[in-house]
C-alpha cells in the first residue's frame, strides 16, 4: 500500500486543511486523479494520486487540519480497501517523498499539534453555561456569532481560545457569558502556558501561580502581541536551543558603507549596517545550507531559497518579515526592500505572505547601543542571528594595537538540527563577509 | 372597556366613520342586502342606504375600477373582496392605477382607497382561494399594505386606512372575525409603520403579523414553560415597516424566528431577515429563522392543509435552534 501525505505547496505553508474527499475508499484511482480538495493558507487546490489503484483507506476527515508530511489515505489493491492503515515503517514502497524517515508513530493522522491550551473539557458539552476552553486546530476557521464576535472585542475576549457549541464549532453567546459578567476569568492565549515571570519582580519564582490579582494596571494584550508570545513561548518550549558567539571587527564595512552611500546618494537609497549584514548572511547561508533549513513536524527541510527576516518592533508587537533571495540581491535592492518593509510594518500595510515564511531570521539591536543578546528562534526555521552594536574597541592587529568597531554576532540555533560546528562555520562565513565587504558587492 | 368580536370592531369602524362623513361608501359583492359573505357588513345597507352601501356585480376588475375612479373624484370609498384570492381579477387596476396615479400625477391626484377582505387560508378553500397576498402587495410602491391581528387594531387601523390620502390594501383573516378583544369606544387611530410588542421577552423574537401572531403568542406560553421568554413582535403594517421596533427586540434578544403563512420565497419573512442582517448584524447570535408555509399550491384535505401551514411545534423547533437548545 502506497500512503498519500497532505503535501508541501509553498515555503510557508505548515499544514494543510483536508477540506473535501473527493474519492472513497474502494474508488478505483488512476495516476492524476483528484483524490481530495486541500486548502493552504493561501488556496485551495486538488490533491493529485501519484498512484494507480484503489483508495484502501482515508486517514484523516473531512476538516481536519494536518501538518504536511502527514498521511491522509493510502492506496493500494483492490482486495486492501478497508484494511487498517500501514505502519509508516512499511509505507516505503516508492513514493510519498517525506515519509521515509517518519517513525511509526507518526502514522496515525496527527491531530494533536500544540493546541494553545491544555483541552481539559470536552467541547461539545453545550448550554451548560461553563465556558470551555478551545481545543481548535492552528489555522481552523474560527466560527462565531456576529453577536460573539462583538462582544468579544468589547470585553477583551481572545476567541482563538474559546471553544464554541452551536453548530460546526460556532461560538455562541452562551460560550462566553461566563467571560463578561466576570463568574470565569477571560482566557488569554499566551498567558496560559507562559513560564512563571522569573525572580524580576521580587515574586517567588516558580512558585504556584497565585490567584491573586497582581497591582498595577492592567493592558490590554494586542493581537500581535498575543501572537508572538505564543510563538516564542512555543519556541522555547520546544526547541532545543543553544547559542555561539563571535565578534566581527567592521571597520572595514563602514568604510564600504560609506563609499557606496556616497556612490548611491543621488539614487535616493542609503545602505544600513543591517542590510550588510543581510547579504552576509544571505551569502554565510549558501555556503551552510544547514542552517538555512526548517524542522517541522520531526522532520527537516533544507531550503534552496534564502529568504531572510528582520525583525521590526512594533508597539505592539514584533513582526518578521521577509526578504527573498537575500543572497543573490544587490546591497542597494536589499536596503530599498528593508526600508519598503520597516514602512509599511509600521504603517500597517503588509500582506501575510510578507511574513508568513522566511528561512532565517536576523534581529539586530544594533541602533540601541547593546553589547550583545540572544534571540529566540522563529520557528519552524533553525537558527536566529542577534546583532549587537559595533563599538569602538581596541583591537590587536599585526602586533599592534589599533582601534576596531567590533560587533558581537549570537546565532541561537536548534540544536535537534544543527551542532555546533555548523553554526560556527556559518559566524566565520558571516565574518569572512563582512571584514571583506567587497566580497559583499561581487558575491 | 367593551369586549368585541374582530368582525364588529371593524365594521363599528366603518359605521362610525360613515356617520362622521358623508364620501365614505361601500362597494363589493353581496355586502348589502346579504350582509356580506363574512357579515362584516351587516345590517349597514339598513343604516346608510343602497347609495352608500353598493352590492356590485362579480366583476372585480370593474368595481375596482369603478372605486379607483370615486376617489379620484373626492369618495373615499372601500372595497370588499370576498376573498383577496378575487383581487387578481382587479390587480391590473390596483397596480397600474391605484398605486401609480399619485406619481402619474406629478402628485395632483390622490386615490384615498381602502381594499379590504380576508387572506391567507386555514379553511379548507382548496389551492385558489387559499393565498396569503401580504409580500405580493407589499412589493408595489404607492400601496400601503397593512394586517391587524387584533380587535382593538381593525378598528384604529381602518379608520387610519379610510384617513389615508393613498391605496391601502387592509389584509383581514376569516379566522380572526371571531377572535374576541377589547376595543375602545369612539374615534381612535393606529398609525401605520408603527409594530406592536404583542408581549415582552428577553430570549428570542417571534415576528408575525396578522392571524399568525395569536399563534405566536400560543407558543410563547408553551415556551415559557421551558424558561424560555419569547417577545411576540406584532409588525401590523408590512408597508410602511417598522424597521425600529424590529430591530431595537433584537437588539435585546439577539435572535428572531419570522414566522408567515405565506410561502417562503421573496416573502416577508425574507425582507424581515434582510434588514435584520443589515441592521442588526452585530447583535444576532445565530441565522434569523424563517417558518413559512410549504411550498405547494395550498391543499384541500384537513390533514395536509395543516400540515402546509406553520405549526407551533416548527415554531419551537426554529426556536431551539436559535437559542442552540
Amino acid at each position: 500500500m502506497a500512503t498519500v501525505i497532505m503535501p508541501k505547496m509553498g515555503d510557508a505553508m505548515e499544514e494543510g486543511t483536508l477540506l473535501k474527499w473527493l474519492k472513497n475508499p474502494g474508488d478505483e484511482i488512476a495516476v492524476g486523479d483528484p483524490i481530495a480538495e486541500i486548502e493552504t493558507d493561501k488556496v485551495t487546490l486538488e490533491l493529485e494520486s501519484d498512484e494507480a489503484g484503489f483508495l484502501t483507506n482515508t486517514l484523516v476527515e473531512e476538516g481536519a487540519v494536518v501538518p504536511i508530511g502527514t498521511p491522509v489515505a493510502t492506496i493500494g489493491a483492490e482486495s486492501e480497501v478497508g484494511q487498517g492503515a500501514p505502519a509508516a515503517a512499511e509505507a516505503p514502497t516508492a513514493e510519498a517523498p517525506a515519509q521515509e524517515e517518519a517513525p511509526a508513530a507518526e502514522a496515525a493522522p496527527v491531530q494533536e499539534e500544540p493546541a494553545p491550551v491544555a483541552a481539559t473539557a470536552p467541547a461539545a458539552e453545550s448550554a451548560t453555561g461553563a465556558p470551555q476552553v478551545a481545543n481548535r486546530q492552528p489555522g481552523e476557521r474560527l466560527r462565531a456569532s456576529p453577536l460573539v464576535k462583538r462582544l468579544a472585542a468589547e470585553h477583551g475576549i481572545d476567541l482563538s481560545v474559546v471553544a464554541g457549541s452551536g453548530p460546526g464549532g460556532r461560538i455562541i453567546k452562551n460560550d462566553i457569558n461566563d467571560f463578561i459578567t466576570g463568574a470565569k476569568p477571560i482566557p488569554q492565549a499566551a498567558a496560559q502556558e507562559a513560564p512563571a515571570t522569573p525572580a524580576a519582580n521580587g515574586q517567588q519564582p516558580a512558585a504556584a501561580p497565585s490567584a491573586a490579582t497582581p497591582k498595577g494596571n492592567l493592558v490590554e494584550l494586542s493581537r500581535i502581541r498575543r501572537t508572538t508570545g505564543a510563538r516564542m513561548s512555543e519556541s522555547k518550549r520546544d526547541i532545543p536551543h543553544y547559542y555561539v558567539t563571535s565578534e566581527v571587527d567592521l571597520t572595514a564595512g563602514l568604510e564600504f558603507r560609506k563609499q557606496i552611500n556616497a556612490a548611491l546618494e543621488s539614487e535616493g537609497v542609503k545602505v544600513s549596517v543591517n542590510d550588510l549584514i543581510v547579504k552576509a548572511a544571505g551569502l554565510a547561508l549558501r555556503e551552510h545550507p544547514a542552517v538555512n533549513s526548517s524542522f517541522v513536524n520531526d522532520q527537516l527541510y533544507e531550503h534552496d531559497n534564502i529568504d531572510i527576516n528582520i525583525a521590526i518592533s512594533l508597539q505592539g508587537g514584533l513582526i518578521a518579515p521577509f526578504v527573498p533571495g537575500a543572497d543573490g540581491k544587490s546591497l542597494g535592492s536589499i536596503a530599498r526592500i528593508t526600508k519598503d518593509l520597516g514602512e509599511r510594518a509600521r504603517n500597517g500595510g503588509l500582506t501575510p505572505d510578507e511574513y508568513q515564511g522566511g528561512t532565517f531570521t536576523i534581529s539586530n539591536l544594533g541602533m540601541f547601543d547593546v553589547d550583545e543578546f540572544i534571540a529566540v528562534i522563529n520557528p519552524p526555521q533553525a537558527a536566529i542571528l542577534a546583532v549587537g552594536s559595533a563599538r569602538q574597541t581596541p583591537v590587536v592587529r599585526d602586533g599592534e594595537i589599533v582601534i576596531g568597531n567590533i560587533m558581537k554576532l549570537t546565532v541561537s540555533a536548534d540544536h535537534r538540527v544543527l551542532d555546533g560546528a555548523a553554526v560556527a562555520g556559518f559566524l566565520q562565513s558571516v565574518r569572512k563577509y563582512l571584514e571583506n565587504p567587497m566580497l559583499l558587492a561581487v558575491s | 372597556m367593551p369586549v368585541k368580536t374582530y368582525r364588529d370592531a371593524l365594521r363599528s369602524a366603518m359605521a362610525e366613520e360613515m356617520e362622521r362623513d358623508e364620501s365614505v361608501v361601500l362597494l363589493g359583492e353581496d355586502i348589502g342586502i346579504y350582509g356580506g359573505t363574512h357579515l362584516v357588513t351587516n345590517g349597514l345597507i339598513d343604516q346608510f342606504g343602497s347609495r352608500r352601501v353598493i352590492d356590485t356585480p362579480i366583476a372585480e376588475n370593474g368595481f375596482t375600477g369603478a372605486a379607483i375612479g370615486m376617489a379620484m373624484a373626492g369618495l373615499k370609498p372601500i372595497v370588499e373582496m370576498m376573498t383577496w384570492n378575487f383581487s387578481f381579477q382587479a390587480v391590473d387596476q390596483i397596480i397600474q392605477n391605484a398605486a401609480k396615479l399619485h406619481y402619474f400625477s406629478g402628485g395632483q391626484v390622490h386615490v384615498p382607497l381602502v381594499i379590504r377582505g380576508p387572506n391567507g387560508g386555514g379553511v379548507q378553500l382548496s389551492a385558489q382561494h387559499t393565498h396569503s397576498l401580504e409580500g405580493f402587495y407589499g412589493h408595489f410602491p404607492g400601496l400601503k399594505v397593512v394586517s391587524p391581528a387584533t380587535p382593538e387594531d381593525v378598528k384604529g387601523m381602518m379608520l387610519a386606512a379610510i384617513r389615508d390620502p393613498d391605496p391601502v390594501i387592509f389584509l383581514e383573516a376569516g379566522a380572526l372575525y371571531g377572535t374576541k378583544g377589547e376595543v375602545p369606544d369612539g374615534d381612535y387611530t393606529v398609525e401605520f409603520g408603527k409594530a406592536r410588542i404583542a408581549r415582552e421577552g428577553n430570549d428570542v423574537s417571534l415576528v408575525s403579523y396578522g392571524r399568525q401572531v395569536n399563534l405566536l403568542l400560543r407558543v410563547a406560553d408553551k415556551l415559557a414553560e421551558d424558561n424560555i421568554e419569547a417577545e411576540v413582535i406584532d409588525l401590523r403594517s408590512i408597508r410602511p415597516f417598522d424597521a425600529e421596533t424590529l430591530v431595537s427586540s433584537v437588539r435585546k434578544t439577539h435572535r428572531a424566528v419570522v414566522v408567515q403563512e405565506q410561502w417562503r420565497w421573496f416573502s416577508v419573512a425574507s425582507e424581515v431577515a434582510a434588514i435584520l442582517q443589515e441592521q442588526a448584524f452585530d447583535d444576532l447570535d445565530a441565522p434569523v429563522e424563517r417558518v413559512s408555509g410549504a411550498e405547494v399550491p395550498a391543499p384541500y384535505a384537513r390533514n395536509l392543509e395543516i400540515a402546509a401551514f406553520p405549526s407551533e411545534q416548527q415554531i419551537i423547533d426554529a426556536v431551539r435552534r436559535v437559542l442552540y437548545r
